[in-house]
Protein backbone atom coordinates (compact mmCIF):
# COMPACT_ATOMS: atom_id res chain seq x y z
CA UNK A 1 0.00 0.00 0.00
CA UNK A 2 1.68 3.09 -0.91
CA UNK A 3 1.42 6.05 1.30
CA UNK A 4 -0.16 9.84 0.73
CA UNK A 5 0.51 12.22 3.33
CA UNK A 6 -2.06 14.14 3.76
CA UNK A 7 -0.92 17.28 4.06
CA UNK A 8 0.27 17.14 0.58
CA UNK A 9 -1.21 18.38 -3.19
CA UNK A 10 -0.89 15.41 -5.96
CA UNK A 11 -0.97 16.04 -10.00
CA UNK A 12 -2.69 12.87 -11.87
CA UNK A 13 1.03 12.35 -13.81
CA UNK A 14 2.05 10.90 -9.91
CA UNK A 15 4.04 14.53 -8.48
CA UNK A 16 3.27 15.61 -5.05
CA UNK A 17 3.51 19.71 -4.09
CA UNK A 18 3.92 20.82 -1.26
CA UNK A 19 3.31 24.65 -1.03
CA UNK A 20 5.56 26.54 1.97
CA UNK A 21 2.72 29.07 2.62
CA UNK A 22 5.30 31.65 1.11
CA UNK A 23 4.46 31.34 -2.62
CA UNK A 24 6.94 28.59 -2.96
CA UNK A 25 6.70 24.98 -2.89
CA UNK A 26 8.62 21.55 -3.23
CA UNK A 27 8.00 19.19 -5.91
CA UNK A 28 8.75 15.29 -5.97
CA UNK A 29 7.45 12.11 -7.30
CA UNK A 30 4.92 9.81 -5.00
CA UNK A 31 5.50 6.85 -3.29
CA UNK A 32 3.24 4.94 -5.71
CA UNK A 33 5.49 6.41 -9.22
CA UNK A 34 8.39 5.39 -6.89
CA UNK A 35 7.56 2.02 -6.06
CA UNK A 36 5.81 1.38 -9.96
CA UNK A 37 9.43 2.41 -11.59
CA UNK A 38 11.63 0.15 -9.35
CA UNK A 39 14.89 1.15 -8.27
CA UNK A 40 15.59 5.07 -9.96
CA UNK A 41 18.93 4.84 -11.29
CA UNK A 42 19.32 8.69 -12.47
CA UNK A 43 17.10 11.66 -12.13
CA UNK A 44 17.79 14.56 -14.67
CA UNK A 45 16.57 18.02 -13.62
CA UNK A 46 16.14 21.92 -14.91
CA UNK A 47 18.34 24.25 -14.53
CA UNK A 48 17.73 26.64 -11.30
CA UNK A 49 15.68 29.90 -13.11
CA UNK A 50 13.61 27.76 -15.76
CA UNK A 51 10.32 28.76 -15.92
CA UNK A 52 7.88 25.98 -16.09
CA UNK A 53 4.14 25.74 -17.36
CA UNK A 54 1.28 23.79 -15.72
CA UNK A 55 1.95 20.01 -17.36
CA UNK A 56 5.22 20.95 -18.64
CA UNK A 57 7.97 18.28 -18.82
CA UNK A 58 10.45 19.22 -16.07
CA UNK A 59 12.86 16.36 -16.40
CA UNK A 60 13.20 12.69 -16.78
CA UNK A 61 13.11 9.99 -14.23
CA UNK A 62 14.88 6.81 -14.89
CA UNK A 63 14.70 3.17 -13.58
CA UNK A 64 16.63 -0.39 -14.56
CA UNK A 65 12.93 -1.13 -16.12
CA UNK A 66 12.46 2.41 -18.06
CA UNK A 67 12.99 6.48 -18.64
CA UNK A 68 9.82 8.20 -17.36
CA UNK A 69 9.02 12.38 -18.10
CA UNK A 70 8.41 14.45 -14.75
CA UNK A 71 6.28 17.01 -15.19
CA UNK A 72 5.59 19.76 -13.39
CA UNK A 73 2.29 19.98 -11.73
CA UNK A 74 1.62 24.02 -11.77
CA UNK A 75 3.35 26.93 -13.38
CA UNK A 76 6.36 28.49 -11.74
CA UNK A 77 9.72 29.41 -11.78
CA UNK A 78 12.53 26.65 -10.53
CA UNK A 79 14.53 27.95 -7.55
CA UNK A 80 16.24 25.05 -6.56
CA UNK A 81 16.97 21.45 -7.30
CA UNK A 82 17.87 18.69 -5.02
CA UNK A 83 21.59 18.30 -6.27
CA UNK A 84 21.94 15.08 -3.68
CA UNK A 85 19.86 12.99 -6.33
CA UNK A 86 22.96 13.48 -8.84
CA UNK A 87 25.01 10.94 -7.27
CA UNK A 88 22.37 9.25 -5.14
CA UNK A 89 19.16 8.78 -6.88
CA UNK A 90 17.90 6.00 -5.00
CA UNK A 91 16.76 8.87 -2.83
CA UNK A 92 13.80 9.05 -4.44
CA UNK A 93 13.16 4.90 -3.69
CA UNK A 94 13.70 5.82 -0.15
CA UNK A 95 12.37 9.12 1.00
CA UNK A 96 10.08 9.99 -2.20
CA UNK A 97 8.35 12.72 0.63
CA UNK A 98 11.18 13.93 2.03
CA UNK A 99 14.96 13.59 1.06
CA UNK A 100 13.77 12.66 -2.12
CA UNK A 101 12.44 15.95 -3.40
CA UNK A 102 13.33 17.81 -6.77
CA UNK A 103 12.03 21.15 -7.06
CA UNK A 104 11.50 24.06 -5.21
CA UNK A 105 9.20 26.60 -7.15
CA UNK A 106 8.56 29.80 -7.00
CA UNK A 107 4.70 29.50 -7.84
CA UNK A 108 3.14 31.76 -10.70
CA UNK A 109 -0.05 31.88 -9.20
CA UNK A 110 -0.69 30.22 -5.23
CA UNK A 111 -4.11 30.22 -5.86
CA UNK A 112 -3.03 27.55 -8.90
CA UNK A 113 -2.48 24.71 -6.11
CA UNK A 114 -6.09 24.71 -5.71
CA UNK A 115 -6.39 23.24 -8.90
CA UNK A 116 -4.03 20.22 -7.74
CA UNK A 117 -5.72 16.86 -6.17
CA UNK A 118 -6.31 16.41 -2.34
CA UNK A 119 -4.89 13.31 -0.72
CA UNK A 120 -7.92 11.54 -0.66
CA UNK A 121 -8.65 11.87 -4.50
CA UNK A 122 -5.12 11.05 -5.20
CA UNK A 123 -5.57 8.20 -3.25
CA UNK A 124 -8.67 6.76 -5.06
CA UNK A 125 -6.84 7.28 -8.64
CA UNK A 126 -4.40 4.92 -7.83
CA UNK A 127 -6.48 2.95 -5.26
CA UNK B 1 9.06 -15.39 -11.64
CA UNK B 2 9.16 -11.99 -11.67
CA UNK B 3 11.10 -9.15 -12.46
CA UNK B 4 11.74 -8.21 -8.95
CA UNK B 5 11.22 -9.42 -5.38
CA UNK B 6 12.34 -6.75 -3.64
CA UNK B 7 15.17 -4.50 -6.00
CA UNK B 8 16.66 -5.41 -8.85
CA UNK B 9 19.81 -3.48 -7.74
CA UNK B 10 19.94 -5.63 -4.75
CA UNK B 11 19.51 -8.53 -5.79
CA UNK B 12 21.50 -8.20 -8.31
CA UNK B 13 24.27 -7.11 -5.30
CA UNK B 14 23.15 -9.95 -3.73
CA UNK B 15 24.33 -12.46 -5.95
CA UNK B 16 27.18 -11.07 -6.26
CA UNK B 17 28.34 -10.78 -2.48
CA UNK B 18 26.39 -14.24 -1.30
CA UNK B 19 24.04 -16.08 -3.30
CA UNK B 20 20.73 -16.20 -5.23
CA UNK B 21 17.93 -18.73 -5.66
CA UNK B 22 15.96 -17.62 -9.19
CA UNK B 23 12.66 -19.92 -10.06
CA UNK B 24 13.93 -20.84 -13.95
CA UNK B 25 11.21 -23.18 -14.49
CA UNK B 26 10.25 -22.07 -17.61
CA UNK B 27 12.88 -22.61 -19.01
CA UNK B 28 12.38 -25.30 -21.33
CA UNK B 29 13.71 -29.43 -21.43
CA UNK B 30 13.87 -31.79 -24.69
CA UNK B 31 14.86 -35.18 -24.07
CA UNK B 32 16.80 -36.85 -27.49
CA UNK B 33 17.66 -40.54 -27.35
CA UNK B 34 18.17 -43.41 -29.57
CA UNK B 35 21.22 -44.48 -31.49
CA UNK B 36 21.64 -41.57 -33.99
CA UNK B 37 21.43 -39.19 -30.85
CA UNK B 38 25.20 -38.20 -30.92
CA UNK B 39 25.16 -37.70 -35.03
CA UNK B 40 22.01 -35.93 -34.69
CA UNK B 41 22.78 -33.45 -32.59
CA UNK B 42 25.95 -32.76 -34.08
CA UNK B 43 24.57 -31.96 -36.83
CA UNK B 44 21.88 -29.44 -34.94
CA UNK B 45 24.54 -27.37 -33.40
CA UNK B 46 27.52 -25.69 -34.25
CA UNK B 47 29.38 -26.88 -31.15
CA UNK B 48 31.13 -30.57 -30.63
CA UNK B 49 29.01 -32.47 -29.29
CA UNK B 50 31.29 -35.51 -29.67
CA UNK B 51 33.49 -33.72 -27.01
CA UNK B 52 30.93 -34.68 -24.11
CA UNK B 53 31.19 -37.90 -22.06
CA UNK B 54 27.75 -38.81 -19.35
CA UNK B 55 28.13 -36.06 -16.86
CA UNK B 56 29.25 -33.58 -19.19
CA UNK B 57 27.63 -30.26 -20.55
CA UNK B 58 28.04 -28.60 -23.60
CA UNK B 59 27.06 -24.55 -24.77
CA UNK B 60 25.91 -24.18 -28.49
CA UNK B 61 23.74 -22.10 -30.90
CA UNK B 62 21.54 -24.18 -32.68
CA UNK B 63 21.54 -22.09 -36.27
CA UNK B 64 19.65 -22.01 -39.73
CA UNK B 65 21.04 -22.74 -42.45
CA UNK B 66 22.01 -18.80 -43.17
CA UNK B 67 23.95 -19.19 -39.82
CA UNK B 68 21.35 -17.09 -38.33
CA UNK B 69 20.39 -18.49 -34.67
CA UNK B 70 17.39 -20.59 -33.57
CA UNK B 71 18.38 -20.35 -30.19
CA UNK B 72 21.23 -21.36 -27.83
CA UNK B 73 20.84 -23.89 -25.53
CA UNK B 74 22.63 -26.41 -22.92
CA UNK B 75 23.02 -30.12 -24.25
CA UNK B 76 23.69 -32.50 -21.40
CA UNK B 77 25.22 -36.31 -22.01
CA UNK B 78 23.53 -38.97 -19.53
CA UNK B 79 24.62 -41.34 -20.75
CA UNK B 80 25.44 -43.02 -25.06
CA UNK B 81 22.10 -42.99 -26.63
CA UNK B 82 20.28 -40.28 -23.85
CA UNK B 83 20.90 -36.91 -23.87
CA UNK B 84 18.89 -33.18 -22.60
CA UNK B 85 18.85 -30.18 -24.00
CA UNK B 86 17.54 -26.89 -22.05
CA UNK B 87 16.22 -24.47 -24.29
CA UNK B 88 15.15 -20.50 -23.78
CA UNK B 89 11.44 -20.13 -22.49
CA UNK B 90 10.19 -18.09 -25.32
CA UNK B 91 11.63 -20.54 -27.81
CA UNK B 92 9.89 -23.43 -27.17
CA UNK B 93 7.51 -24.29 -29.53
CA UNK B 94 10.05 -22.55 -32.20
CA UNK B 95 12.69 -24.73 -31.52
CA UNK B 96 10.76 -27.88 -30.81
CA UNK B 97 9.42 -27.61 -34.32
CA UNK B 98 12.81 -26.67 -35.92
CA UNK B 99 14.46 -29.93 -33.94
CA UNK B 100 11.29 -32.48 -34.89
CA UNK B 101 11.74 -31.52 -38.61
CA UNK B 102 15.35 -32.04 -38.41
CA UNK B 103 15.15 -35.42 -36.40
CA UNK B 104 13.07 -36.50 -39.40
CA UNK B 105 16.10 -38.43 -40.93
CA UNK B 106 17.65 -39.83 -38.04
CA UNK B 107 16.76 -42.48 -35.71
CA UNK B 108 16.30 -40.80 -32.17
CA UNK B 109 13.18 -39.89 -30.35
CA UNK B 110 12.73 -36.13 -29.27
CA UNK B 111 10.42 -35.64 -26.37
CA UNK B 112 9.58 -32.29 -24.92
CA UNK B 113 10.25 -32.15 -21.13
CA UNK B 114 9.27 -29.05 -20.53
CA UNK B 115 6.26 -29.73 -18.03
CA UNK B 116 7.69 -32.11 -16.02
CA UNK B 117 10.22 -29.89 -14.81
CA UNK B 118 11.39 -27.08 -12.66
CA UNK B 119 14.16 -25.55 -12.44
CA UNK B 120 16.18 -23.83 -9.29
CA UNK B 121 19.30 -22.05 -10.05
CA UNK B 122 21.70 -21.11 -6.77
CA UNK B 123 24.31 -18.81 -7.92
CA UNK B 124 26.91 -16.87 -5.94
CA UNK B 125 29.81 -17.51 -4.31
CA UNK B 126 28.04 -19.19 -1.10
CA UNK B 127 26.07 -20.89 -3.30
CA UNK B 128 27.82 -24.32 -3.27
CA UNK B 129 27.37 -24.43 0.66
CA UNK B 130 23.92 -23.77 0.38
CA UNK B 131 23.73 -26.75 -1.81
CA UNK B 132 26.25 -28.94 0.13
CA UNK B 133 24.19 -28.58 3.23
CA UNK B 134 21.22 -30.14 1.52
CA UNK B 135 22.94 -32.99 -0.29
CA UNK B 136 25.22 -36.27 0.24
CA UNK B 137 26.59 -35.42 -3.12
CA UNK B 138 30.43 -34.82 -3.28
CA UNK B 139 29.96 -31.11 -4.94
CA UNK B 140 33.42 -30.29 -4.93
CA UNK B 141 33.34 -33.36 -7.57
CA UNK B 142 30.85 -31.90 -10.19
CA UNK B 143 33.43 -29.55 -12.06
CA UNK B 144 32.15 -26.54 -13.98
CA UNK B 145 29.94 -27.40 -17.04
CA UNK B 146 29.49 -31.03 -15.51
CA UNK B 147 26.64 -32.41 -13.61
CA UNK B 148 25.60 -35.44 -11.18
CA UNK B 149 22.01 -36.95 -10.49
CA UNK B 150 21.18 -37.09 -6.80
CA UNK B 151 18.73 -35.76 -4.12
CA UNK B 152 18.76 -32.91 -2.80
CA UNK B 153 16.68 -32.45 0.20
CA UNK B 154 15.37 -35.25 -0.74
CA UNK B 155 14.50 -34.45 -4.32
CA UNK B 156 15.77 -36.26 -7.10
CA UNK B 157 17.99 -33.86 -9.16
CA UNK B 158 19.70 -33.20 -11.93
CA UNK B 159 22.78 -31.51 -10.43
CA UNK B 160 24.47 -28.83 -13.05
CA UNK B 161 27.10 -26.82 -12.44
CA UNK B 162 25.93 -23.99 -13.95
CA UNK B 163 24.74 -21.03 -14.25
CA UNK B 164 24.01 -17.79 -15.97
CA UNK B 165 25.32 -15.13 -13.55
CA UNK B 166 29.08 -15.60 -13.95
CA UNK B 167 29.02 -16.68 -10.42
CA UNK B 168 29.43 -20.16 -8.98
CA UNK B 169 26.26 -22.11 -8.32
CA UNK B 170 24.34 -25.27 -9.61
CA UNK B 171 20.66 -25.35 -11.38
CA UNK B 172 18.72 -27.86 -10.39
CA UNK B 173 16.41 -29.51 -12.31
CA UNK B 174 13.76 -32.00 -10.71
CA UNK B 175 9.71 -32.97 -11.23
CA UNK B 176 7.71 -30.20 -11.34
CA UNK B 177 5.74 -31.40 -8.42
CA UNK B 178 8.83 -30.91 -5.58
CA UNK B 179 9.54 -27.59 -6.82
CA UNK B 180 7.80 -25.97 -3.88
CA UNK B 181 9.51 -27.96 -1.34
CA UNK B 182 13.15 -27.67 -3.39
CA UNK B 183 12.64 -24.12 -3.07
CA UNK B 184 11.80 -23.84 0.82
CA UNK B 185 14.57 -25.92 1.60
CA UNK B 186 17.03 -24.11 -0.23
CA UNK B 187 15.43 -20.41 1.18
CA UNK B 188 15.84 -22.21 4.63
CA UNK B 189 19.49 -23.43 4.43
CA UNK B 190 20.38 -20.52 2.37
CA UNK B 191 19.05 -17.94 5.53
CA UNK B 192 22.30 -18.26 6.95
CA UNK B 193 24.78 -17.88 3.76
CA UNK B 194 22.87 -14.19 2.91
CA UNK B 195 21.12 -16.26 0.18
CA UNK B 196 17.85 -13.78 -0.98
CA UNK B 197 15.28 -14.34 -3.77
CA UNK B 198 16.26 -12.98 -7.51
CA UNK B 199 13.94 -12.24 -10.18
CA UNK B 200 14.27 -11.70 -13.79
CA UNK B 201 16.03 -8.15 -13.87
CA UNK B 202 18.35 -9.37 -11.55
CA UNK B 203 19.16 -12.30 -13.79
CA UNK B 204 19.34 -10.36 -16.55
CA UNK B 205 21.55 -7.41 -15.33
CA UNK B 206 23.65 -10.45 -14.11
CA UNK B 207 24.09 -11.86 -17.29
CA UNK B 208 24.41 -8.64 -18.99
CA UNK B 209 27.58 -7.58 -16.56
CA UNK B 210 29.50 -11.10 -16.88
CA UNK B 211 29.10 -10.53 -21.02
CA UNK B 212 26.85 -13.88 -21.42
CA UNK B 213 24.61 -13.27 -25.08
CA UNK B 214 20.54 -13.10 -24.25
CA UNK B 215 18.48 -14.57 -27.63
CA UNK B 216 16.44 -12.09 -29.11
CA UNK B 217 19.63 -9.41 -27.90
CA UNK B 218 22.77 -10.50 -29.26
CA UNK B 219 22.04 -13.84 -30.97
CA UNK B 220 19.17 -13.58 -33.16
CA UNK B 221 17.84 -14.94 -36.47
CA UNK B 222 19.95 -12.01 -37.80
CA UNK B 223 23.01 -12.17 -36.36
CA UNK B 224 25.19 -14.83 -35.97
CA UNK B 225 27.20 -16.69 -33.41
CA UNK B 226 30.24 -15.09 -35.30
CA UNK B 227 28.94 -11.80 -35.47
CA UNK B 228 28.07 -11.85 -31.79
CA UNK B 229 31.83 -12.96 -30.82
CA UNK B 230 30.80 -16.69 -30.57
CA UNK B 231 33.61 -18.09 -32.40
CA UNK B 232 34.39 -20.42 -29.94
CA UNK B 233 31.47 -22.33 -29.83
CA UNK B 234 31.03 -23.00 -33.57
CA UNK B 235 33.37 -25.77 -34.57
CA UNK B 236 33.51 -25.96 -38.35
CA UNK B 237 36.38 -28.42 -38.61
CA UNK B 238 34.59 -30.98 -36.16
CA UNK B 239 34.18 -33.73 -38.74
CA UNK B 240 30.67 -33.54 -39.42
CA UNK B 241 28.38 -31.07 -41.49
CA UNK B 242 25.75 -29.12 -39.53
CA UNK B 243 23.48 -26.90 -40.39
CA UNK B 244 24.45 -23.87 -40.89
CA UNK B 245 27.96 -24.86 -41.65
CA UNK B 246 28.72 -23.20 -45.00
CA UNK B 247 27.27 -19.79 -44.25
CA UNK B 248 29.47 -19.42 -41.17
CA UNK B 249 32.47 -20.78 -42.96
CA UNK B 250 31.90 -18.19 -45.77
CA UNK B 251 31.32 -15.56 -42.85
CA UNK B 252 34.39 -16.44 -41.16
CA UNK B 253 36.36 -16.65 -44.44
CA UNK B 254 35.07 -13.48 -45.50
CA UNK B 255 34.94 -11.41 -42.58
CA UNK B 256 31.37 -10.35 -41.22
CA UNK B 257 29.56 -7.16 -42.25
CA UNK B 258 28.70 -6.53 -38.24
CA UNK B 259 30.12 -7.29 -35.21
CA UNK B 260 28.96 -7.49 -31.69
CA UNK B 261 30.75 -5.17 -29.33
CA UNK B 262 30.07 -4.29 -25.33
CA UNK B 263 30.36 -1.08 -23.80
CA UNK B 264 30.54 1.05 -20.90
CA UNK B 265 29.89 4.44 -20.06
CA UNK B 266 31.23 6.38 -17.38
CA UNK B 267 27.69 7.80 -16.80
CA UNK B 268 24.60 6.12 -15.42
CA UNK B 269 21.94 6.94 -17.90
CA UNK B 270 20.98 3.77 -18.88
CA UNK B 271 21.68 3.33 -22.40
CA UNK B 272 18.63 0.97 -24.01
CA UNK B 273 18.09 -1.77 -26.38
CA UNK B 274 17.13 -0.20 -29.93
CA UNK B 275 19.29 3.15 -29.20
CA UNK B 276 21.27 3.78 -32.41
CA UNK B 277 24.87 3.98 -32.17
CA UNK B 278 26.58 6.82 -33.65
CA UNK B 279 30.28 6.92 -35.52
CA UNK B 280 32.54 9.76 -35.48
CA UNK B 281 31.17 11.83 -37.72
CA UNK B 282 27.84 11.11 -36.12
CA UNK B 283 26.39 8.93 -39.05
CA UNK B 284 24.55 5.53 -37.31
CA UNK B 285 26.79 2.95 -37.98
CA UNK B 286 24.88 0.66 -35.59
CA UNK B 287 21.79 0.04 -32.89
CA UNK B 288 22.26 -1.11 -28.67
CA UNK B 289 20.97 -4.66 -28.02
CA UNK B 290 20.95 -4.95 -24.63
CA UNK B 291 21.75 -1.69 -22.12
CA UNK B 292 20.91 -1.78 -18.02
CA UNK B 293 23.14 0.19 -15.44
CA UNK B 294 25.96 -2.10 -14.03
CA UNK B 295 24.99 -2.22 -10.06
CA UNK B 296 28.59 -3.19 -9.47
CA UNK B 297 29.93 -0.46 -11.38
CA UNK B 298 27.60 1.56 -11.14
CA UNK B 299 27.48 3.08 -14.73
CA UNK B 300 25.74 1.90 -17.78
CA UNK B 301 27.25 -0.89 -19.71
CA UNK B 302 25.76 -2.83 -22.55
CA UNK B 303 26.36 -4.67 -26.23
CA UNK B 304 25.78 -3.06 -29.64
CA UNK B 305 25.61 -4.50 -33.27
CA UNK B 306 28.14 -2.03 -34.99
CA UNK B 307 29.47 -2.08 -38.61
CA UNK B 308 32.39 -4.22 -38.24
CA UNK B 309 34.78 -0.69 -40.13
CA UNK B 310 33.52 1.30 -37.40
CA UNK B 311 34.14 -1.19 -34.45
CA UNK B 312 37.32 0.37 -33.56
CA UNK B 313 36.46 3.98 -34.21
CA UNK B 314 34.75 6.34 -31.65
CA UNK B 315 31.25 5.52 -30.95
CA UNK B 316 28.68 7.32 -29.28
CA UNK B 317 25.25 7.64 -28.40
CA UNK B 318 22.65 10.57 -28.03
CA UNK B 319 21.00 10.32 -24.94
CA UNK B 320 17.74 12.80 -24.81
CA UNK B 321 19.94 15.43 -26.52
CA UNK B 322 23.48 14.67 -24.52
CA UNK B 323 26.28 13.06 -26.69
CA UNK B 324 27.39 9.86 -24.70
CA UNK B 325 30.29 8.17 -25.60
CA UNK B 326 31.26 4.17 -25.71
CA UNK B 327 33.96 2.89 -23.88
CA UNK B 328 34.49 -0.70 -25.72
CA UNK B 329 35.36 -3.70 -22.97
CA UNK B 330 35.77 -6.90 -23.41
CA UNK B 331 33.68 -8.82 -21.02
CA UNK B 332 32.74 -9.66 -18.14
CA UNK B 333 32.50 -6.15 -17.11
CA UNK B 334 34.02 -7.70 -13.38
CA UNK B 335 35.59 -10.00 -12.30
CA UNK B 336 34.35 -13.41 -11.83
CA UNK B 337 35.11 -15.76 -9.32
CA UNK B 338 33.14 -18.96 -11.38
CA UNK B 339 35.24 -22.38 -11.23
Amino acid sequence: MSSVPSDLRYAKSHEWLKPAGDGTATVGITDYAQNSLGDITYVQLPKVGATLAAGQVYGVVESVKAASDLYSPVAGTVIEVNTVLDAAPETVNQDAYNAGWMLKLKLADPASVDTLLDAAAYGKLIG
Amino acid sequence: MPVQYRSILEEHKAVRRAAGLFDVSHMGEVDVKGPEALRFLNHLVTNDVTKLFPGRVLYSPMCYPNGGVVDDLLVYMRAPEDYFLCINAANIDKDLAWIHEQAKAFTVTVTDRSADYALLAIQGPTAVAIVQSLTGAKLDRIGYYHFAEGTVAGVQCIISRTGYTGEDGFELYHAAGDAAALAEAVVKAGAAHGLELTGLGARDSLRLEAGYPLYGHEITADISPLTAGLGWTVKLDKGADFIGRAALLAEKTNGAANKVVFFKTGDRRIVRADTPVLGADGAVVGKVLSGTLSPILNEAIGSALVVTASASAPLAVDIRGTLINLQLVKPPFVELKKS
